[in-house]
Protein backbone atom coordinates (compact mmCIF):
# COMPACT_ATOMS: atom_id res chain seq x y z
CA UNK A 1 0.00 0.00 0.00
CA UNK A 2 1.53 3.41 -1.05
CA UNK A 3 0.22 5.15 2.21
CA UNK A 4 2.38 2.87 4.06
CA UNK A 5 5.67 3.95 1.82
CA UNK A 6 4.18 7.36 2.23
CA UNK A 7 4.13 7.17 6.24
CA UNK A 8 7.62 5.38 6.49
CA UNK A 9 9.17 8.02 4.19
CA UNK A 10 7.40 11.46 5.42
CA UNK A 11 6.82 10.42 9.05
CA UNK A 12 8.55 7.89 10.41
CA UNK A 13 11.90 8.82 8.59
CA UNK A 14 12.24 12.59 9.42
CA UNK A 15 11.49 11.45 13.05
CA UNK A 16 13.81 9.08 13.24
CA UNK A 17 16.21 11.53 11.59
CA UNK A 18 15.09 13.70 14.36
CA UNK A 19 15.96 11.26 17.06
CA UNK A 20 19.36 10.58 15.78
CA UNK A 21 19.95 14.54 15.91
CA UNK A 22 19.05 14.32 19.40
CA UNK A 23 21.64 11.88 19.85
CA UNK A 24 24.25 12.90 18.54
CA UNK A 25 27.05 16.20 18.95
CA UNK A 26 26.05 17.79 15.42
CA UNK A 27 28.18 20.97 14.02
CA UNK A 28 27.34 22.67 10.79
CA UNK A 29 30.58 20.28 9.19
CA UNK A 30 29.20 16.65 10.91
CA UNK A 31 25.46 17.84 9.11
CA UNK A 32 26.63 17.55 5.72
CA UNK A 33 29.48 15.00 6.21
CA UNK A 34 26.53 12.89 8.37
CA UNK A 35 29.72 11.62 10.71
CA UNK A 36 28.85 12.82 13.73
CA UNK A 37 30.17 11.36 17.46
CA UNK A 38 27.15 9.44 18.83
CA UNK A 39 26.47 11.05 22.16
CA UNK A 40 23.86 9.45 24.14
CA UNK A 41 21.80 11.61 26.25
CA UNK A 42 24.43 14.40 26.54
CA UNK A 43 22.02 16.55 24.52
CA UNK A 44 19.17 15.68 27.19
CA UNK A 45 21.59 16.67 30.10
CA UNK A 46 22.56 19.92 28.35
CA UNK A 47 19.18 21.11 27.71
CA UNK A 48 18.10 19.74 30.89
CA UNK A 49 20.29 22.14 32.60
CA UNK A 50 19.70 24.85 30.62
CA UNK A 51 18.97 28.16 32.40
CA UNK A 52 16.26 28.54 29.70
CA UNK A 53 14.37 24.80 30.25
CA UNK A 54 12.76 26.02 33.53
CA UNK A 55 11.46 29.13 32.61
CA UNK A 56 10.25 27.79 28.50
CA UNK A 57 8.41 24.96 30.38
CA UNK A 58 6.63 27.20 32.93
CA UNK A 59 5.90 29.99 30.07
CA UNK A 60 4.77 26.53 28.29
CA UNK A 61 2.15 25.30 30.65
CA UNK A 62 0.84 28.84 31.37
CA UNK A 63 0.30 29.79 28.09
CA UNK A 64 -1.77 26.23 27.35
CA UNK A 65 -3.51 26.73 30.61
CA UNK A 66 -4.74 30.05 30.22
CA UNK A 67 -5.36 29.54 26.29
CA UNK A 68 -7.38 26.53 26.84
CA UNK A 69 -9.73 27.99 29.61
CA UNK A 70 -10.58 31.08 27.74
CA UNK A 71 -11.13 29.55 24.27
CA UNK A 72 -13.15 26.64 25.67
CA UNK A 73 -15.74 29.14 28.09
CA UNK A 74 -15.70 31.92 25.47
CA UNK A 75 -16.30 28.99 22.74
CA UNK A 76 -19.07 27.40 25.17
CA UNK A 77 -20.97 30.48 25.92
CA UNK A 78 -20.88 31.16 22.03
CA UNK A 79 -22.10 28.18 21.01
CA UNK A 80 -24.83 28.34 23.29
CA UNK A 81 -25.85 31.70 22.03
CA UNK A 82 -25.93 30.38 18.77
CA UNK A 83 -27.74 27.30 19.80
CA UNK A 84 -31.63 29.16 19.34
CA UNK A 85 -32.02 29.65 15.91
CA UNK A 86 -32.31 33.01 14.92
CA UNK A 87 -32.18 36.05 11.97
CA UNK A 88 -28.93 35.77 10.65
CA UNK A 89 -27.50 33.24 13.11
CA UNK A 90 -26.27 30.93 10.11
CA UNK A 91 -24.08 33.73 8.65
CA UNK A 92 -22.77 35.61 11.87
CA UNK A 93 -21.58 31.50 13.03
CA UNK A 94 -19.86 31.23 9.58
CA UNK A 95 -18.03 34.89 10.00
CA UNK A 96 -16.82 33.40 13.34
CA UNK A 97 -14.62 31.05 12.01
CA UNK A 98 -12.65 33.87 10.30
CA UNK A 99 -10.34 33.70 12.44
CA UNK A 100 -9.62 30.25 12.32
CA UNK A 101 -8.82 30.15 8.75
CA UNK A 102 -6.82 33.00 8.23
CA UNK A 103 -3.22 32.12 7.93
CA UNK A 104 -1.37 32.39 11.23
CA UNK A 105 1.01 34.67 9.96
CA UNK A 106 -1.77 36.88 8.70
CA UNK A 107 -3.43 37.13 12.15
CA UNK A 108 0.30 37.13 14.20
CA UNK A 109 1.23 40.54 12.04
CA UNK A 110 -1.98 41.97 12.64
CA UNK A 111 -1.99 41.67 16.42
CA UNK A 112 1.76 42.76 16.32
CA UNK A 113 0.76 45.67 14.80
CA UNK A 114 -2.44 46.31 17.03
CA UNK A 115 -0.73 46.00 20.02
CA UNK A 116 2.09 48.56 18.93
CA UNK A 117 3.27 50.41 21.82
CA UNK A 118 3.28 53.81 20.22
CA UNK A 119 1.14 53.40 17.44
CA UNK A 120 -1.00 50.44 18.31
CA UNK A 121 -4.97 50.06 18.31
CA UNK A 122 -5.55 48.88 21.75
CA UNK A 123 -3.02 51.32 22.92
CA UNK A 124 -5.35 54.14 21.46
CA UNK A 125 -8.44 52.55 23.14
CA UNK A 126 -6.49 52.30 26.33
CA UNK A 127 -5.42 56.12 25.96
CA UNK A 128 -9.48 57.09 25.18
CA UNK A 129 -10.48 55.24 28.73
CA UNK A 130 -7.54 57.12 30.59
CA UNK A 131 -5.27 53.94 31.05
CA UNK A 132 -1.53 54.41 30.82
CA UNK A 133 0.01 52.69 27.64
CA UNK A 134 1.24 49.04 27.64
CA UNK A 135 4.53 47.59 26.05
CA UNK A 136 2.82 44.76 24.90
CA UNK A 137 5.37 43.20 23.33
CA UNK A 138 8.49 44.71 23.91
CA UNK A 139 8.01 44.73 28.14
CA UNK A 140 8.64 40.95 29.43
CA UNK A 141 5.93 41.10 32.26
CA UNK A 142 3.52 41.77 29.31
CA UNK A 143 4.92 39.74 26.15
CA UNK A 144 3.57 35.98 27.19
CA UNK A 145 0.12 37.52 28.22
CA UNK A 146 -0.07 39.02 24.62
CA UNK A 147 0.76 36.40 22.25
CA UNK A 148 -1.44 34.09 24.72
CA UNK A 149 -4.67 36.55 23.88
CA UNK A 150 -3.73 36.63 20.27
CA UNK A 151 -3.63 32.51 20.50
CA UNK A 152 -7.28 32.69 22.36
CA UNK A 153 -8.78 35.05 19.52
CA UNK A 154 -7.02 32.24 17.13
CA UNK A 155 -8.44 29.32 19.08
CA UNK A 156 -12.16 30.46 19.90
CA UNK A 157 -13.90 29.04 16.48
CA UNK A 158 -12.65 25.70 16.55
CA UNK A 159 -14.04 25.26 20.10
CA UNK A 160 -17.18 27.08 18.92
CA UNK A 161 -18.05 25.17 15.61
CA UNK A 162 -17.22 22.17 17.32
CA UNK A 163 -19.48 22.33 20.87
CA UNK A 164 -22.02 23.80 19.09
CA UNK A 165 -22.32 20.87 17.10
CA UNK A 166 -22.06 19.02 20.20
CA UNK A 167 -25.06 20.89 21.35
CA UNK A 168 -27.11 20.23 18.12
CA UNK A 169 -26.86 16.55 18.98
CA UNK A 170 -28.59 17.01 22.39
CA UNK A 171 -32.06 15.96 21.72
CA UNK A 172 -34.49 18.94 22.12
CA UNK A 173 -37.27 16.73 24.51
CA UNK A 174 -34.91 16.65 27.18
CA UNK A 175 -34.91 20.31 27.68
CA UNK A 176 -38.04 20.61 26.96
CA UNK A 177 -38.81 17.63 29.98
CA UNK A 178 -36.39 19.55 32.42
CA UNK A 179 -38.43 22.91 31.45
CA UNK A 180 -42.03 21.15 32.40
CA UNK A 181 -40.07 20.19 35.91
CA UNK A 182 -39.87 24.18 36.51
CA UNK A 183 -36.10 23.88 35.69
CA UNK A 184 -34.65 27.35 35.02
CA UNK A 185 -32.45 28.29 32.04
CA UNK A 186 -28.99 28.44 34.36
CA UNK A 187 -30.35 25.39 35.91
CA UNK A 188 -30.97 23.77 32.83
CA UNK A 189 -27.44 24.70 31.45
CA UNK A 190 -25.36 23.54 34.78
CA UNK A 191 -28.20 20.25 35.56
CA UNK A 192 -28.52 19.21 31.96
CA UNK A 193 -26.75 20.33 28.93
CA UNK A 194 -23.07 20.51 30.58
CA UNK A 195 -23.23 17.04 31.67
CA UNK A 196 -24.46 15.79 28.63
CA UNK A 197 -21.83 18.08 26.80
CA UNK A 198 -19.12 16.61 28.73
CA UNK A 199 -17.58 13.88 26.86
CA UNK A 200 -17.70 16.69 23.39
CA UNK A 201 -16.32 19.05 25.84
CA UNK A 202 -13.22 16.56 26.90
CA UNK A 203 -12.31 15.98 23.33
CA UNK A 204 -12.70 19.53 22.40
CA UNK A 205 -10.13 20.56 25.63
CA UNK A 206 -7.54 17.55 24.61
CA UNK A 207 -7.67 18.23 21.39
CA UNK A 208 -7.06 22.48 22.04
CA UNK A 209 -4.52 20.83 24.42
CA UNK A 210 -2.38 18.74 21.77
CA UNK A 211 -2.65 21.67 19.26
CA UNK A 212 -1.53 24.49 21.97
CA UNK A 213 1.59 22.59 22.99
CA UNK A 214 2.35 22.97 19.51
CA UNK A 215 1.85 26.82 18.55
CA UNK A 216 5.01 27.82 17.19
CA UNK A 217 4.17 30.22 14.41
CA UNK A 218 2.25 33.07 16.37
CA UNK A 219 4.81 33.66 19.44
CA UNK A 220 7.64 33.51 16.38
CA UNK A 221 6.07 36.03 14.78
CA UNK A 222 5.08 38.50 17.54
CA UNK A 223 8.16 38.71 20.22
CA UNK A 224 10.04 35.84 18.57
CA UNK A 225 9.65 33.98 21.94
CA UNK A 226 11.57 37.86 23.80
CA UNK A 227 11.98 40.05 24.96
CA UNK A 228 15.00 38.06 26.97
CA UNK A 229 12.78 34.48 26.72
CA UNK A 230 9.63 35.95 28.92
CA UNK A 231 7.55 34.23 25.99
CA UNK A 232 9.64 31.63 25.13
CA UNK A 233 8.21 28.32 25.10
CA UNK A 234 9.25 24.82 24.37
CA UNK A 235 8.21 24.84 20.67
CA UNK A 236 9.76 28.47 20.34
CA UNK A 237 13.25 27.31 22.00
CA UNK A 238 13.64 24.41 19.87
CA UNK A 239 13.15 26.34 16.72
CA UNK A 240 15.21 28.84 18.22
CA UNK A 241 18.27 25.93 18.90
CA UNK A 242 17.58 24.31 15.75
CA UNK A 243 17.26 27.37 12.79
CA UNK A 244 17.58 30.48 15.23
CA UNK A 245 20.96 31.08 15.16
CA UNK A 246 23.59 31.88 12.79
CA UNK A 247 25.47 28.29 14.64
CA UNK A 248 22.66 25.66 14.45
CA UNK A 249 22.49 23.78 17.30
CA UNK A 250 20.40 20.95 16.02
CA UNK A 251 20.87 18.25 18.26
CA UNK A 252 19.57 20.10 21.60
CA UNK A 253 17.04 21.62 19.34
CA UNK A 254 15.76 18.03 18.35
CA UNK A 255 16.11 16.79 21.76
CA UNK A 256 13.90 19.90 22.91
CA UNK A 257 11.49 18.91 20.56
CA UNK A 258 11.47 15.40 21.30
CA UNK A 259 10.48 16.48 24.65
CA UNK A 260 7.67 18.50 23.06
CA UNK A 261 6.17 15.11 21.06
CA UNK A 262 6.51 13.30 24.44
CA UNK A 263 3.92 15.52 26.19
CA UNK A 264 2.06 15.92 23.22
CA UNK A 265 1.65 11.97 23.02
CA UNK A 266 0.54 11.20 26.04
CA UNK A 267 -1.93 13.37 25.44
CA UNK A 268 -2.99 12.55 22.40
CA UNK A 269 -3.12 8.86 23.95
CA UNK A 270 -5.39 10.18 26.49
CA UNK A 271 -8.02 11.93 23.43
CA UNK A 272 -7.94 8.41 21.45
CA UNK A 273 -8.51 6.44 24.88
CA UNK A 274 -11.66 8.86 25.47
CA UNK A 275 -12.98 8.89 22.10
CA UNK A 276 -12.42 5.32 22.14
CA UNK A 277 -14.65 4.87 25.44
CA UNK A 278 -17.21 7.99 23.46
CA UNK A 279 -17.28 5.03 20.62
CA UNK A 280 -18.13 2.12 22.96
CA UNK A 281 -20.67 4.03 24.12
CA UNK A 282 -22.74 5.42 21.64
CA UNK B 1 -44.88 39.13 18.30
CA UNK B 2 -43.08 38.41 21.59
CA UNK B 3 -40.91 35.60 19.86
CA UNK B 4 -40.03 37.85 16.76
CA UNK B 5 -38.96 40.63 19.24
CA UNK B 6 -37.00 38.36 21.50
CA UNK B 7 -34.50 36.86 18.31
CA UNK B 8 -34.50 40.25 17.31
CA UNK B 9 -32.83 41.15 20.43
CA UNK B 10 -30.15 37.94 19.78
CA UNK B 11 -29.87 39.03 16.20
CA UNK B 12 -28.25 42.55 17.39
CA UNK B 13 -26.37 40.83 20.44
CA UNK B 14 -24.73 38.41 17.43
CA UNK B 15 -24.15 41.30 15.61
CA UNK B 16 -22.41 42.75 18.36
CA UNK B 17 -20.00 39.75 18.96
CA UNK B 18 -18.96 39.03 15.88
CA UNK B 19 -18.22 43.32 14.58
CA UNK B 20 -15.77 42.58 18.76
CA UNK B 21 -14.32 39.02 16.89
CA UNK B 22 -14.08 40.50 13.71
CA UNK B 23 -12.44 43.43 15.04
CA UNK B 24 -8.52 42.65 13.96
CA UNK B 25 -9.64 41.63 10.65
CA UNK B 26 -11.26 45.11 9.83
CA UNK B 27 -8.21 46.95 11.40
CA UNK B 28 -6.33 44.88 8.90
CA UNK B 29 -8.15 46.23 5.94
CA UNK B 30 -8.15 49.56 6.97
CA UNK B 31 -4.48 49.70 8.16
CA UNK B 32 -4.04 48.47 4.70
CA UNK B 33 -5.31 51.98 3.28
CA UNK B 34 -4.04 54.23 5.49
CA UNK B 35 -1.54 56.41 4.21
CA UNK B 36 2.30 56.43 5.23
CA UNK B 37 2.00 59.96 7.45
CA UNK B 38 -0.92 58.99 9.06
CA UNK B 39 0.14 55.45 10.24
CA UNK B 40 1.63 56.85 13.78
CA UNK B 41 -1.23 59.16 13.96
CA UNK B 42 -2.62 59.27 17.32
CA UNK B 43 -5.28 58.82 18.12
CA UNK B 44 -5.50 56.58 14.80
CA UNK B 45 -8.22 57.17 12.10
CA UNK B 46 -11.09 54.61 12.63
CA UNK B 47 -12.00 54.35 8.91
CA UNK B 48 -9.87 54.72 5.84
CA UNK B 49 -11.04 58.57 5.31
CA UNK B 50 -7.71 59.54 3.61
CA UNK B 51 -7.45 56.27 1.60
CA UNK B 52 -4.64 55.43 -0.58
CA UNK B 53 -3.51 51.99 -2.69
CA UNK B 54 -0.18 52.53 -2.00
CA UNK B 55 0.01 49.58 0.24
CA UNK B 56 -1.58 47.64 -2.59
CA UNK B 57 0.62 48.57 -5.23
CA UNK B 58 3.82 47.91 -2.90
CA UNK B 59 2.07 44.36 -3.55
CA UNK B 60 1.49 44.26 -6.96
CA UNK B 61 4.99 45.45 -7.40
CA UNK B 62 6.87 43.33 -5.04
CA UNK B 63 4.91 39.95 -3.77
CA UNK B 64 3.52 38.94 -6.99
CA UNK B 65 6.40 35.82 -7.22
CA UNK B 66 5.64 34.80 -3.39
CA UNK B 67 1.93 34.75 -4.63
CA UNK B 68 2.43 32.66 -7.24
CA UNK B 69 4.46 30.61 -5.53
CA UNK B 70 2.19 29.73 -2.82
CA UNK B 71 -0.27 28.84 -5.60
CA UNK B 72 1.75 26.39 -6.93
CA UNK B 73 2.56 24.91 -3.94
CA UNK B 74 -0.88 24.82 -2.70
CA UNK B 75 -1.89 23.33 -5.66
CA UNK B 76 1.20 20.45 -5.62
CA UNK B 77 -0.09 19.76 -2.16
CA UNK B 78 -3.55 19.20 -2.96
CA UNK B 79 -2.64 16.81 -6.12
CA UNK B 80 -0.30 14.84 -3.89
CA UNK B 81 -2.62 14.40 -0.79
CA UNK B 82 -5.61 13.11 -2.94
CA UNK B 83 -3.32 10.86 -4.87
CA UNK B 84 -2.12 9.63 -1.56
CA UNK B 85 -5.05 9.46 0.24
CA UNK B 86 -7.77 8.25 -0.99
CA UNK B 87 -6.32 5.38 -2.97
CA UNK B 88 -5.46 4.60 0.67
CA UNK B 89 -9.26 5.29 2.52
CA UNK B 90 -10.16 3.37 -0.24
CA UNK B 91 -8.88 0.13 0.34
CA UNK B 92 -9.09 1.07 4.67
CA UNK B 93 -13.00 1.79 4.21
CA UNK B 94 -13.82 -1.18 1.56
CA UNK B 95 -11.06 -3.49 1.26
CA UNK B 96 -10.08 -3.62 5.09
CA UNK B 97 -6.63 -5.02 4.78
CA UNK B 98 -5.06 -6.73 7.77
CA UNK B 99 -3.55 -3.95 10.14
CA UNK B 100 -5.70 -1.51 9.01
CA UNK B 101 -6.95 -0.61 12.44
CA UNK B 102 -3.14 0.18 13.66
CA UNK B 103 -2.60 2.64 10.67
CA UNK B 104 -5.97 4.65 11.51
CA UNK B 105 -4.34 4.80 14.88
CA UNK B 106 -1.28 5.80 13.55
CA UNK B 107 -2.63 8.57 11.56
CA UNK B 108 -4.05 9.83 14.17
CA UNK B 109 -1.17 10.07 16.25
CA UNK B 110 0.61 11.39 13.32
CA UNK B 111 -1.27 14.94 13.11
CA UNK B 112 -0.22 15.26 17.06
CA UNK B 113 3.18 15.57 16.27
CA UNK B 114 4.70 19.73 15.94
CA UNK B 115 5.35 21.31 12.97
CA UNK B 116 8.90 22.16 14.75
CA UNK B 117 9.80 19.15 15.05
CA UNK B 118 9.12 17.60 11.65
CA UNK B 119 10.93 20.70 10.24
CA UNK B 120 13.96 19.53 11.94
CA UNK B 121 13.75 16.18 10.65
CA UNK B 122 12.93 17.06 7.22
CA UNK B 123 15.72 19.78 7.42
CA UNK B 124 18.49 16.93 7.83
CA UNK B 125 17.01 14.49 5.26
CA UNK B 126 16.62 17.47 2.45
CA UNK B 127 20.15 18.65 3.24
CA UNK B 128 21.99 15.23 2.05
CA UNK B 129 19.29 14.62 -0.85
CA UNK B 130 19.85 17.97 -1.96
CA UNK B 131 15.92 19.10 -2.01
CA UNK B 132 16.35 21.69 0.25
CA UNK B 133 14.95 25.02 -0.69
CA UNK B 134 13.07 23.47 -3.68
CA UNK B 135 9.43 23.65 -4.38
CA UNK B 136 8.53 20.07 -4.75
CA UNK B 137 10.58 19.54 -1.13
CA UNK B 138 8.03 21.62 0.53
CA UNK B 139 5.05 20.86 -1.33
CA UNK B 140 5.92 16.99 0.33
CA UNK B 141 6.64 18.49 3.57
CA UNK B 142 3.57 20.25 3.39
CA UNK B 143 1.56 17.18 2.33
CA UNK B 144 1.98 15.99 5.31
CA UNK B 145 -0.14 19.01 7.03
CA UNK B 146 -3.16 17.50 5.35
CA UNK B 147 -2.55 13.46 4.75
CA UNK B 148 -3.82 12.28 7.86
CA UNK B 149 -6.89 14.21 8.52
CA UNK B 150 -7.51 13.66 4.09
CA UNK B 151 -7.59 9.71 4.83
CA UNK B 152 -9.43 10.11 7.80
CA UNK B 153 -12.03 12.04 6.27
CA UNK B 154 -12.07 10.14 2.97
CA UNK B 155 -12.71 6.93 5.10
CA UNK B 156 -15.54 7.99 7.44
CA UNK B 157 -17.11 9.03 4.23
CA UNK B 158 -16.27 5.78 1.79
CA UNK B 159 -17.40 3.60 4.59
CA UNK B 160 -20.93 4.72 4.21
CA UNK B 161 -21.37 3.71 0.56
CA UNK B 162 -23.37 1.27 0.01
CA UNK B 163 -22.25 -2.32 -0.54
CA UNK B 164 -24.70 -2.82 -3.36
CA UNK B 165 -23.05 0.11 -5.48
CA UNK B 166 -19.70 -1.73 -5.34
CA UNK B 167 -20.77 -5.42 -6.06
CA UNK B 168 -23.26 -3.86 -8.86
CA UNK B 169 -19.85 -2.70 -10.25
CA UNK B 170 -17.90 -5.51 -9.74
CA UNK B 171 -20.76 -7.65 -11.52
CA UNK B 172 -20.17 -5.53 -14.37
CA UNK B 173 -16.72 -6.89 -14.41
CA UNK B 174 -15.23 -3.73 -12.59
CA UNK B 175 -12.02 -4.59 -10.97
CA UNK B 176 -10.78 -3.20 -7.62
CA UNK B 177 -9.09 0.13 -9.29
CA UNK B 178 -11.92 0.27 -11.95
CA UNK B 179 -14.57 0.32 -9.19
CA UNK B 180 -12.43 3.01 -7.37
CA UNK B 181 -11.96 5.20 -10.08
CA UNK B 182 -15.83 5.36 -11.77
CA UNK B 183 -17.95 4.63 -8.53
CA UNK B 184 -16.21 5.25 -5.30
CA UNK B 185 -14.40 8.80 -6.59
CA UNK B 186 -17.35 10.18 -8.65
CA UNK B 187 -19.76 9.62 -5.61
CA UNK B 188 -17.15 10.99 -2.45
CA UNK B 189 -17.18 13.86 -4.59
CA UNK B 190 -18.38 16.10 -1.41
CA UNK B 191 -15.36 14.73 0.68
CA UNK B 192 -12.38 15.33 -1.92
CA UNK B 193 -13.90 18.88 -2.01
CA UNK B 194 -13.37 19.00 1.57
CA UNK B 195 -10.17 17.86 1.50
CA UNK B 196 -8.74 19.55 -1.06
CA UNK B 197 -10.25 22.93 0.53
CA UNK B 198 -8.47 22.34 3.58
CA UNK B 199 -4.97 20.84 1.57
CA UNK B 200 -4.55 23.71 0.18
CA UNK B 201 -5.43 26.45 3.06
CA UNK B 202 -2.77 24.46 5.24
CA UNK B 203 -0.11 24.22 2.82
CA UNK B 204 -0.85 28.14 1.65
CA UNK B 205 -0.57 29.39 5.22
CA UNK B 206 2.50 26.83 5.95
CA UNK B 207 4.74 29.32 7.79
CA UNK B 208 6.87 26.46 9.96
CA UNK B 209 8.24 24.38 7.21
CA UNK B 210 8.46 27.50 4.75
CA UNK B 211 10.74 29.09 6.76
CA UNK B 212 12.65 26.20 7.57
CA UNK B 213 12.84 24.38 4.26
CA UNK B 214 12.86 26.77 1.97
CA UNK B 215 14.41 29.66 3.86
CA UNK B 216 17.61 30.02 0.97
CA UNK B 217 15.03 29.06 -1.74
CA UNK B 218 14.58 31.29 -4.80
CA UNK B 219 11.29 30.49 -4.88
CA UNK B 220 9.66 31.62 -1.38
CA UNK B 221 5.72 31.59 -0.25
CA UNK B 222 3.65 34.41 0.60
CA UNK B 223 4.10 33.91 3.98
CA UNK B 224 7.53 34.19 3.67
CA UNK B 225 6.91 37.03 1.91
CA UNK B 226 5.44 38.69 5.14
CA UNK B 227 7.65 37.48 7.59
CA UNK B 228 10.47 39.05 5.81
CA UNK B 229 8.12 42.54 5.49
CA UNK B 230 7.85 42.70 9.56
CA UNK B 231 11.84 41.23 9.70
CA UNK B 232 13.36 44.32 7.92
CA UNK B 233 12.41 46.44 10.35
CA UNK B 234 9.99 47.64 7.80
CA UNK B 235 7.77 50.66 8.52
CA UNK B 236 5.39 50.36 5.87
CA UNK B 237 2.27 49.09 7.44
CA UNK B 238 0.25 49.14 4.91
CA UNK B 239 2.38 47.56 2.73
CA UNK B 240 2.51 44.57 5.22
CA UNK B 241 -1.35 44.72 6.01
CA UNK B 242 -2.54 45.09 2.29
CA UNK B 243 -0.40 41.58 1.46
CA UNK B 244 -1.60 39.98 4.63
CA UNK B 245 -5.44 41.47 3.20
CA UNK B 246 -4.46 39.26 -0.23
CA UNK B 247 -3.01 36.26 1.63
CA UNK B 248 -6.29 36.42 3.08
CA UNK B 249 -8.15 35.71 -0.20
CA UNK B 250 -7.90 32.29 -0.37
CA UNK B 251 -9.74 31.89 3.32
CA UNK B 252 -12.27 34.12 2.54
CA UNK B 253 -13.32 32.31 -0.89
CA UNK B 254 -13.43 28.86 0.98
CA UNK B 255 -15.89 30.52 3.39
CA UNK B 256 -18.28 32.17 1.34
CA UNK B 257 -18.30 29.53 -1.26
CA UNK B 258 -18.13 26.40 0.94
CA UNK B 259 -18.87 27.13 3.94
CA UNK B 260 -20.94 23.85 4.87
CA UNK B 261 -17.71 21.77 3.64
CA UNK B 262 -15.04 23.70 6.03
CA UNK B 263 -18.02 23.15 9.14
CA UNK B 264 -17.61 19.78 8.11
CA UNK B 265 -13.89 19.60 8.26
CA UNK B 266 -13.61 21.15 11.76
CA UNK B 267 -15.88 18.91 13.63
CA UNK B 268 -14.79 16.00 11.70
CA UNK B 269 -11.71 15.23 13.38
CA UNK B 270 -13.14 16.27 16.55
CA UNK B 271 -16.65 14.32 16.48
CA UNK B 272 -17.43 11.19 15.54
CA UNK B 273 -20.93 10.67 13.42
Amino acid sequence: MPVVVYLLAFYVYPLYRNVDLSLRNYTVRSFVQGDAPFTGFANYAKVFADATFGPALWHTIVFTVVSLAFQFSIGLALAVFFSRNFRLSTTLRALFLVPWLLPLIVSSSTWSWMLNSESGVVNAVLAALGIDPVNWLTSPDWSLWSVTIANIWIGIPFNLVVLYSGLQAIPSHIHEAAALDGASGWQRFWRVTFPLLRPVSAITLLLGLVYTLKVFDIIWIMTKGGPSDASTTLATWSYRLGFGNLLPSFGPGAAVGNLLIVIALVFGLVYIRAQRRQGAAA
Amino acid sequence: MRATRRTWWRTGLGVVFTAFMLFPVYWMINVSFTRDQDMRKSPPYWFPVHGTLEGYRAVLEQQGPYLATSLVVGLGTVALTLVIAAPAAYSLAKLRPRGGGVLSFVLLIAQMIPGVIMAMGFYAIYLSTGVLNTVPGLIVADSTLAVPFAVLIFTAFMSGIPEELMQAARVDGAGAVRTFWSVVLPVSRNSVITVSLFAFLWAWSDFVFASTLDQGGGRQPITLGIYHYIGNNNQQWNAIMATAVVASIPATVLLVIAQRYVAAGVTAGAVKD
